[in-house]
């Protein structure tokens, strides 16, 4: 009886989870926005962002909030990473992922069709969505190390490619993550709630 | 007759709206949250221009400054490349234009020592010559993002420092330059084995554009780390500062 009533009151998101969301939120925020700046004094290909949607003023106001929102970026991550595993939630909401499945939801979104009726249980698109940003912010920190330190870390610098391929790695980790938090506000659009949940927990 | 789309989640929207409508204070606090993106915004063009956040980012730049001293390693030597690699033309780049770069006359030249050194004779250009020398092609990596590959030759630096009798404790060596740029170095880096007293460029005396008559390369430092144009050399306990580093850029500057 107990244990009904803890699973009807439990939180679809704990609270550990809400707080990392919109810490790692506001970290990406000013990680893309300072990011988009610094690219701006060297860009890798013929376009520049707008100064309008960067921050920092200049390179160097930008390079400070680059190297301020890491350390940001990479607490929250790696508390995110150790709670998620150590409370056994990576593998009750995002596994199994089978490519059948994931291609058979994306044809039902796609379709209008995925229900969203149960939002304590994410869908393949959606666990392959949030396992796929997990990654490449992984990606953008080690690619970011490569372009801090590349001196200092030969092995990681090896592994992408050296100094100029890392660039490219996270100028396009970059544009995946922009491209997830694009299809992600949209969806929030689509199913509101999921907004209430994240803040509220149910 | 038109076909009626059920949407699968229908029933559950239609019954959470009809709570919504039921709960004034939900729907107040709905409303304030459609304007919270609103007030982001406008906090976000407020926040890089308050004193605080200024004064914050700079505490951190230092903090980085110290966390960098920790992972830099004097025995990690940055990647050698081979000749073929050398990036043809090596990009000029200064914080003027080349018409501007200062012009050092060879013979009148001497390199002043001072602080906390043990002989202060200054230096000509015969004398460094004189000195051990080493070529290296390494990559320049610039602040902005862009990397290049240079051959650099010169006196080692640490045999430069010890054959001043600088005092190899301090805590930095500074550096003074024609063209009125000034930066500084720790103490760890400017005895760094690949850190250099640079005399030439790509087998060639070291040209007026990439800093005659003498340059300091530091191939485990970003651009600006590297001045050119070096007149004057001190070793000192009291943090010297740079040209862009008093504007805002990174002191330690590594990678």
């Amino acid at each position: 009886m107990t244990t009904a009533v803890d699973t009807l009151h439990a939180p679809i998101h704990p609270l550990w989870l809400r707080i990392t969301h919109w810490v790692n939120a506001l970290a990406v925020v000013i990680m893309v926005m300072s990011g988009w700046r610094i690219y701006n004094a060297a860009p890798l290909f013929d376009f520049r962002f707008a100064n309008d949607i960067t921050l920092g003023g200049w390179l160097a106001g930008a390079l400070q909030w680059h190297f301020a929102a890491m350390w940001l970026l990479a607490a929250n991550g790696m508390l995110y990473l150790v709670l998620n595993i150590a409370t056994g939630r990576l593998w009750r909401r995002f596994l199994p992922l089978s490519p059948g499945t994931l291609l058979a939801d994306l044809k039902a979104a796609l379709r209008g069709r995925l229900s969203h009726a149960n939002p304590a249980r994410y869908n393949a698109v959606q666990r392959a969505a949030y396992l796929f940003v997990m990654l490449d912010i992984l990606l953008l920190v080690l690619s970011g190390l490569v372009l801090w330190k590349s001196v200092q870390f030969p092995l990681l610098r090896g592994l992408l490619g050296g100094y100029e391929t890392a660039r490219y790695i996270h100028f396009f980790a970059m544009a995946g993550l922009v491209g997830f938090v694009a299809v992600h506000l949209v969806m929030v659009a689509i199913v509101p709630r999921t907004l209430i949940t994240i803040i509220r927990g149910r | 007759m038109r076909k009626t789309i059920h949407h699968p989640d229908q029933d559950i929207i239609i019954k959470e709206a009809l709570g919504r409508i039921d709960s004034p204070a939900r729907r107040r606090f709905l409303k304030g949250s459609l304007t919270l993106g609103g007030l982001s915004l406008l906090t976000g063009c407020d926040l890089s221009d308050s004193a605080g956040v200024e004064g914050a980012l700079r505490r951190i730049d230092r903090f980085n400054d110290r966390v960098q001293a920790w992972l830099f390693d004097p025995k990690r030597l940055a990647p050698i490349y081979a000749e073929s690699l050398i990036t043809r033309p090596f990009p000029f780049n200064a914080f003027y234009g080349l018409n501007r770069v200062p012009q050092v006359d060879a013979d009148s030249f001497r390199l002043e020592v001072t602080g906390l050194v043990a002989d202060r004779h200054p230096w000509t250009l015969t004398e460094l010559r004189a000195l051990p020398q080493t070529d290296q092609v390494t990559r320049h990596i610039c602040v902005e993002g862009w990397s290049a590959i240079g051959k650099w030759g010169g006196v080692p630096f640490h045999v430069f420092l010890k054959r001043i009798g600088a005092d190899l404790n301090a805590r930095y060596v500074g550096f003074k330059c024609a063209d009125d740029y000034y930066t500084s170095i720790d103490m760890p880096t400017a005895l760094h084995p690949q850190t250099q007293l640079t005399l030439t460029y790509d087998g060639e005396t070291l040209p007026a554009r990439y800093g005659f008559p003498m340059k300091i390369r530091i191939p485990t430092k970003l651009g600006y780390k590297n001045p050119k144009h070096v007149q004057a050399i001190f070793v000192t306990n009291s943090y010297p500062g740079g040209y862009w580093e008093d504007q805002g850029y990174n002191w330690f500057g590594g990678s």
